[in-house]
């Protein structure tokens, strides 16, 4: 049941456009995630920080194949996901900041953001916990009858825990919509894959339970919109869920500090040669379809919602000290 | 004595219980190769081997429903969860089973292990990464719950938790972790689980408090004296549970003031069990009710809020100075 799918025989046939919104794509999220880490150095950001550096490509690719309907679910490494879904940088930097137009309240800060709009479910800073309540909008999905899909983004590290296992058998069982996306980036805080599985090949893990699946490489930002598209695809006319693994790396430390004992610089940038940003405009100067100007051009557009995003987060307001017990209880009232 | 920070003081006890006793085991994860989030269990792998300091998967149910197995069959397991608020994960195997086993075996199984878990705030993270939720452990019968309040009890309830034949949850305050240097002895150290101590001596007020904000306890108690020439007597309760009421009891009896301090949220919160024990063991000796400092009903802000939420000393005084003129 696992199929590779290779983006290279594709590459050609994509528009030039399309592209170039890929890679724009990818750069908001880069910029974004150097510029959090100079804020975090300046002590505008505080508690822990988990940066998206190396997995562009999986955020950008995936949600090329949903659909506004479709619902998120992330983790604490979450910023990526939450911009390309659409919350806006300016929402997501002042929720980092701790203020209250952040699309949390700036209550949740980096590793919890949350937006109805774009059916962002939330980052969750516990490991697997997004998993089961993926699961659960598609069971609720599946009673209303609504042709959605529910996309659940976690790290290797999540399989380990027993949560995952239920997740893949009720998602199975129950015949629910649910894309399981796992961001393979060998390392689950200081603990690589093979200290931490007895099957390392994670498709073959969700084989068990009858779950369709494929692997793909994380890097490579077409191969993961096709398998993505594929996967949706699949989802959506046999309902019934997918697991994708996305093969990748994350170049920075865990969280902002780590010692990083458990790999080697060498290896670090073994992987950075491969990163997803920089062999994408490999591929396409190659092509003939990249000029520096457009390259300029791209940076210059990034770099100024971001400057513009930083500078509304500093001018934004912390929340009323009158206000923080609100939302502990409903508001709503009893019909 | 060498003086040392909490963080070293944990380091020594776990380093000196593995020496003394091959039968301790350190596990957790990330606690091998990397010494653990915030460096507690540093170069114990180095000195033991990865047998005896084990790297472990994600898997929090797993890494202490292991710990109660290892346990029951004689090892002392010190398993550690990263930050408390992961350890709701295993709140089941830790319920229902590490509580009650020798109780269902009628005192032929034990269950000697240590969790160990950093808790409040001081990091300025969010929720499960800052919260104080000790009173969800302190509500189980067959657990003691133990949360020192610098490097030196640090390091002597540790070993005395190593060494006790009952499971025994040990929240150390993320905020002491690197706070201060506390002169530590090398030589061996224990206290009593289930004792609490007197941190200062007085005879107007009791202060009680443990864990992180045993500090600022102390600190209004200073600023009561100074200011106001109120001598409190402060209360460093040490074991949460089974709670040991023999020392505020006393000291109310003595002062007729009492007040709590702690992190955890109000309602329903180690406070509320030592206001149940003043009122039936010292009703007729309280001149005023008795005050209580906490945190609020709320989950804890982010950093933006946190120094609001978290009991300061001007909160502490202020609430001393309204017992007092009641
Ligand atoms: C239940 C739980 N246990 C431990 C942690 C601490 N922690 C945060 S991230 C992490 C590693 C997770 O690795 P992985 O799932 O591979 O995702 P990655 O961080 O690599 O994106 C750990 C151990 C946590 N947040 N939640």
């Amino acid at each position: 049941m696992t199929t590779n799918t290779k983006g290279t025989k594709q590459a050609g046939e994509v528009d030039r456009r399309h592209a170039l919104h890929l890679l724009k794509s990818m750069l908001r999220i880069r910029r974004l995630e150097e510029r959090c880490a100079e804020l975090y150095s300046a002590m505008k950001i505080r508690g822990f920080l988990h940066l998206y550096d190396g997995q562009e490509a999986v955020a950008v690719g995936v949600l090329e194949a949903l659909t506004k309907d479709d619902a998120i679910v992330a983790t604490y490494r979450e910023h990526g996901h939450a911009l390309m879904r659409g919350i806006p940088a300016s929402a997501i930097l002042a929720e980092m900041y701790g203020k209250q137009e952040g699309c949390s309240r700036g209550r949740g800060g980096s590793m919890h953001l949350f937006d109805e709009k774009t059916r962002f479910y939330g980052g969750n800073a516990i490991v697997r916990g997004g998993l089961p309540l993926a699961v659960g909008l598609a069971l609720a999905d599946k009673m209303q009858q609504k042709n959605r899909v529910s996309c659940c983004f976690f790290g290797e590290g999540a399989v380990a825990e027993g949560e995952f296992h239920e997740s893949m058998n009720l998602a199975a069982l129950w015949q629910l919509p649910v894309l399981f996306v796992c961001e393979n980036n060998l390392y689950a805080m200081g603990t690589a894959l093979k200290y931490s599985e007895s099957v390392m090949d994670l498709t073959s893990k969700v084989m068990s339970y009858d779950v369709s699946s494929a692997a793909v490489d994380g890097m490579d930002v077409l191969a993961v919109e096709i398998a993505a598209k594929s996967a949706v695809e699949a989802i959506r006319s046999q309902g019934k869920p997918f697991f994708l693994e996305c093969r990748t790396y994350r170049f920075r430390a865990h969280s902002m500090y780590d010692p990083e004992l458990y790999r080697t610089k060498s290896e670090v940038e073994e992987w950075k040669g491969r990163g997803p940003i920089k062999t994408f405009i490999e591929k396409m100067k190659g092509q003939g379809t990249l000029s520096d100007a457009d390259i300029e051009t791209i940076e210059g557009d990034v770099a100024r919602e971001i400057n513009e995003a930083v500078a509304f987060a500093e001018a934004c307001t912390w929340e009323p000290i009158e206000d923080v017990a609100r939302f502990v209880y409903s508001e709503r009232r009893m019909p | 004595m060498a003086k040392m920070t909490m963080v070293q003081a944990l380091n020594l006890a776990l380093r000196q219980e593995m020496e003394r006793d091959e039968n301790v085991i350190v596990l957790g994860e990330d606690v091998g190769v990397d010494g653990g989030v915030f460096r507690v269990t540093d170069g114990l792998h180095e000195a033991f081997g990865e047998e005896r300091v084990v790297d472990t998967p994600l898997a929090e149910n797993g890494i202490v429903g292991m710990s109660i197995g290892m346990a029951v069959y004689g090892l002392r397991p010190v398993c550690e969860i990263q930050f408390s608020g992961f350890a709701y994960q295993n709140f089941h195997q830790i319920e229902n089973h590490a509580s009650r086993l020798r109780w269902r075996s009628q005192g032929r199984y034990h269950v000697p292990m240590v969790l160990r878990a950093p808790y409040g705030g001081g990091v300025r993270a969010l929720e499960h990464h800052s919260e104080s939720r000790e009173a969800f452990w302190a509500h189980i019968p067959g657990l003691k719950m133990v949360i020192p309040s610098g490097p030196r009890s640090a390091r002597a309830l540790l070993v005395s938790a190593i060494r006790d034949p009952d499971p025994v949850i040990f929240y150390e305050a993320k905020a002491l972790y690197r706070a201060f240097r506390e002169e530590v002895p090398e030589e061996e150290e224990t206290l009593p689980l289930g004792e609490s101590r007197i941190a200062r001596e007085g005879d107007d007020l009791t202060l009680i408090s443990y864990g992180a904000m045993l500090r600022p306890t102390l600190s209004a108690a200073e600023q009561l004296e100074k200011e106001d020439g109120v001598s409190a007597e402060v209360i460093d309760l040490l074991t949460i549970s089974p709670l040991d009421d023999t020392l505020f009891v006393t000291s109310v009896k003595k002062t007729g003031h009492a007040m709590i301090v702690h992190e955890a949220p109000m309602s329903f919160g180690p406070g509320a069990e030592i206001i149940a024990r003043l009122v039936e063991k010292a009703f007729y000796y309280l001149e005023v009710p008795i005050g209580r400092v906490t945190g609020y009903d709320v989950v804890i802000p982010l950093f933006a809020r946190e120094k609001d939420y978290i009991p300061s000393v001007e909160r502490i005084t202020h609430e001393a100075r309204r017992i007092l003129e009641t």
